[in-house]
């Protein structure tokens, strides 16, 4: 039971963290329908930039909930300008190109930023300086810390505020109209380019600071795990349904339990010693309280990428999404 | 059909071909090994352009393809399970299985728009990559991290491919006999490649990949086709996988990272995506060229600078990288871009 | 009376909240040419992309030469004998002409992988009668000149004829032409006429959706007039003219 819970408070954490990076995927998706492969590694990049600024700050005697802020604040803008650029330089020059070319120069866009932020940080990860008091508190028989709150708290904090942006104000209708139809938005007067630019600069201030609480979390920001992130993410938010913001939420909470919960309970259910004895041979191997365990936590990572190929096959149009296959 | 000329020239060509190995092996017969390597990773392409380039299907986890065909002929031909079948038949051993999880992979998935296939395809060889990595527990089956020792070389006869020959006073080391073989299994393949691209087949992959609810209309069964050309694509790899396998002697799954199937992508995307001689080109390009900067901008950072300032290895992916970028901005069909046009031309001429 | 075609029965097609059509029946004979008009929006090629298996319908049947229609796979409606254009013709833009024409005979021949890798005689055979037949075809819509020009390079009306030979190729007991002569200038939409009353001659059913109400009277040997969905009339030319109902749905109810 206490290992439920546990693992529930975890999935929510990573969860979190990965709703708000598929945010970023899933507004870009909504506007132009293309799958933003850099943008894990933007998210990367705030992490590395607050890492460095804090590393930097850590010394000098500022409280450190300051320290991080100035790390964040660090971030955002970086990750932003990151964004555009990415939009202004490799997409925008092919927004009517075949689908495949955007796609490919994503792709490139992506190990270029991978590579120069190993130029920049080298190869060995960066650790998160020990400033903050990581409090640890019992809830129910399980462990949660300050760290998981704040990652939490706040990742409701941004979905709320992203929400609000998108359904109350002028700029959000005009993303929302864009999302439906370009053509249309533009003869309603709204700027596509404009609204298109601001997609990717929101998703990638998002991505800072998602960047920032995954690396806080773990403890270390390296050049390579935007890439694993930013798959999950994405699985994230097909899950949800592509294009639907509260979708991208949904499925990326949900996609942190399944994780949690699967990585947590994989090995106890594929031990075959707990099930009934098949052959003489297993038997043997299981005597003396023995294990045989097909598939432990080292799988972690496979299970994203299951869920992201189940619901492509079964529901690809998410679990609240439109209908995604190819159509006439 | 061939003028004289032509033939002249083809001649030229192969027994350059043939003679490349013994001027390469004078520079150092390291660079007969990058070359058998230059010579996998065109097959390797070749495979992949059926996919990208005829079908216009982004296949981002190609790679996986490849470790399975390696791990096939690891598995069977090493002291690791104390099996040592003979190469001429796991080779195929290995392509089938390779088509199998093509066809495994792809029946579910192939339904999906372009972009949904390509992250799919991602997480697949990310998948493949994690098993290879774990299934050394329980039973050990591959080795984990640790990779598959000491695996046979290739065998014909007495003629052992990681021994050295002299015959006629020629010294023929393992690296040569390799790139004899790779030559033959590369013209075997570009063979195919020429025949199924002027094919019925052939012609309703690139009927897809322009318009694929036209190509519907046309009574072309898309998913079937589709299959079909993932299914190729995968066996070529397997074959691939195979050669890699015994020409290194070892595998692991540091081999299989998606950093490698990017590679093979902007070999394809660079040449020109559909274009066979383009796509050759390509790969070699893009095998070379690196190694050239291994060569030349390692000695000059440390001339310059007294110390390495980029690692070639970084270089090496950030040249993949530029190549596509700058390929889709600039050049979409790619520095040899696929001539119909011209092709039919020529054929009314005749 | 000839023989019946294509009957279609209850045909219903809903997106989201509007009834793009409801209950459509209709006949079509062998050997005629059958319009379908309506004003924008009356779902013309919404039926269209039914028939041709490319959108799911919500209810209703088909039946194509006196069997049931498998509407789930649009190879399979090509399959039955179906051919169809496309209102924003859709060709293979990187092929050549006469290579759209040949993917047009896919459907009617077999090679496979091991055929064309080995070069059998079969496939040689086949590939020699596939070729044979795409020349004949573009000759036959009078653009044998351009067999080695990419589609994309090729004139609009140009074009409009490689779909329609496309479309041949796949040998059609019925052909499908979604809004032919549109975008085309006064010459060209002569030309396509006496190529559709060529085809009639040849033997083969077409159904036309066309705006060119003119054409389509001129032309068809009967015609039906869907309006919001709805099938409003079916008749000979002469008769749906007069029609109030179909009077009213193009001019408004004033006018009628």
């Amino acid at each position: 039971m206490e290992i439920l819970l546990q693992q529930i408070i975890n999935g929510l954490t990573t969860g979190s963290v990965y709703a708000v990076v598929a945010l970023g995927y899933t507004m870009v998706y909504g506007v132009i329908q293309l799958i933003n492969f850099a943008h894990g590694e933007v998210v990367m990049i705030g992490a590395m930039v607050a890492f460095s600024v804090i590393t930097a700050l850590a010394g000098s005697g500022l409280p450190p909930l300051l320290i991080v802020l100035a790390g964040v604040l660090a971030a955002i803008p970086s990750c932003m300008l990151m964004g555009y650029l990415l939009e202004r330089v490799a997409y925008r020059p092919l927004r009517h190109a075949p689908r495949l070319a955007p796609l490919i120069t994503a792709i490139g866009m992506s190990i270029i930023l991978q590579h120069l932020a190993l130029l920049a940080w080298g190869r060995n990860p960066l650790a998160f300086p020990q400033i903050i008091d990581n409090r640890v508190f019992s809830v129910g028989g399980a462990a949660i810390s300050t760290v998981q709150i704040a990652i939490i708290l706040l990742s409701l904090v941004m979905m709320a505020g992203l929400s609000g942006f998108v359904y109350r104000t002028r700029f959000g209708i005009a993303i929302r109209a864009t999302a439906e139809n370009v053509h249309v938005a533009g003869l309603m007067g709204v700027n596509a380019n404009r609204v298109i630019a601001a997609t990717f600069v929101i998703g990638a201030a998002l991505g800072a600071v998602a960047g920032v609480m995954y690396g806080s979390y773990y403890g270390i920001a390296h050049y390579t795990m935007g890439f694993n992130l930013g798959l999950k993410a994405f699985s994230a938010a097909v899950l949800g349904g592509i294009g639907n913001i509260a979708g991208a939420m949904l499925g990326g909470i949900l996609l942190g339990l399944v994780e949690a919960l699967g990585t947590g309970y994989v090995g106890e259910l594929t031990d075959l010693c707990d099930w009934p004895p098949a052959h003489d041979w297993l038997t043997a191997q299981c005597a003396d309280g023995g294990n045989f365990v097909l598939f432990g936590s080292n799988y972690q990572d496979v299970f994203a990428f299951l869920m992201l190929i189940l619901v492509l096959v079964f529901r690809p149009s998410g679990l609240l999404g439109e209908r995604v296959s190819e159509r006439a | 059909m061939k003028t004289s000329r032509e033939r002249i020239g083809l001649a030229l060509v192969a027994i350059a071909l043939i003679a490349l190995p013994f001027v390469l092996a004078a520079a150092g017969t390291a660079w007969v090994r990058i070359t058998n390597f230059a010579v996998l990773f065109v097959l390797l392409s070749l495979g992949l352009n059926i996919v990208v380039g005829f079908a216009g299907l982004l296949d981002l986890g190609y790679v996986a393809f490849f470790a399975v065909g390696a791990y096939v002929y690891a598995l069977l031909a090493s002291p690791h399970f104390g099996l040592h079948l003979p190469f001429w038949l796991i080779l195929p051993i290995g392509a089938t299985v390779a088509c199998i999880a093509g066809v495994m992979l792809g029946a579910p998935t192939l339904r999906l728009r372009g972009d949904y296939l390509a992250i799919v395809t991602l997480g697949f060889g990310e998948i493949v990559r994690i098993f290879m990595n774990n299934l050394s527990a329980p039973i050990n089956l591959t080795n984990g991290p640790k990779g598959i020792n000491r695996i046979d070389p290739f065998q014909i006869g007495a003629l052992n491919f990681s021994a050295s020959d002299t015959i006629g006073g020629l010294v023929f080391s393992g690296p040569i006999k390799y790139y004899y073989f790779l030559l033959l299994v590369l013209l075997a393949v570009i063979v195919i490649n020429r025949r199924l691209q002027d094919s019925r087949i052939g012609r309703a992959w690139v009927a897809i990949r322009e318009d694929e609810i036209a190509a519907k209309a046309s009574g072309i069964n898309t998913r079937n086709i589709k299959l079909l050309a993932f299914a190729m694509g995968a066996s070529f790899g397997g074959v691939a996988g195979g050669m890699f396998a015994a020409i290194q002697g070892f595998v692991s799954p540091e081999s299989f990272v998606l950093n490698e199937s990017i590679m093979v992508l902007a070999m394809v995307v660079l040449g020109g995506m559909g274009n066979i001689w383009g796509v050759i080109a390509g790969a070699l390009l893009l095998s070379f060229v690196p190694e050239l900067l291994r060569y030349t901008v390692e000695p000059a950072q440390r001339a310059l600078f007294g110390k390495l300032l980029v690692d070639p290895e970084v270089l090496r992916m950030l040249v993949f990288g530029l190549a596509l970028v700058l390929t889709m901005r600039f050049r979409p069909a790619g520095l040899w871009p696929e001539t119909r046009h011209r092709r039919e031309m020529d054929e009314n001429r005749a | 009376m000839p023989e019946v075609l294509l009957e279609a029965s209850n045909i219903g097609k809903r997106f989201g909240g509007v009834q793009a059509l409801k209950d459509v029946s209709l006949t079509i004979r062998s050997g005629e040419i059958y319009g379908l008009i309506g004003p924008n929006g009356a779902g013309k090629t919404t039926l269209f992309n039914v028939f041709t298996g490319l959108y799911p319908r919500d209810s209703g049947e088909v039946h194509f030469a006196s069997a049931p229609l498998n509407l789930a796979s649009p190879h399979e409606v090509a399959a039955a004998g179906i051919a169809r254009t496309f209102q924003n013709i859709r060709l293979f833009g990187n092929m050549t002409a006469l290579e759209n024409v040949m993917v047009g005979r896919h459907v009617r021949t077999r090679a496979g992988v091991l055929g064309a890798i080995l070069r059998t005689r079969a496939e040689r055979a086949e590939e020699a009668g596939i070729r044979r037949r795409a020349e004949e075809l573009l000759h036959y819509v009078g653009i044998a000149g351009h067999a080695g020009d990419l589609a994309r390079q090729l004139s609009y009306g140009d074009q409009r004829r490689l779909e329609i030979a496309r479309a041949l190729a796949t040998d059609p007991k019925l052909l499908a032409l979604d809004e032919p002569a549109a975008g085309m200038n006064a010459t060209e939409t002569a030309a396509l006429r006496r190529l559709i009353e060529g085809l009639r001659q040849d033997g083969l059913t077409v159904l036309l959706i066309e705006h060119d109400v003119k054409l389509v009277l001129g032309l068809c040997d009967r015609v039906a007039v869907l309006d919001y969905g709805e099938k409003i009339a079916e008749d000979v030319p002469e008769v749906v003219r007069a029609d109030p109902k179909v009077i009213e749905a193009y001019l408004g109810k004033s006018a009628a």
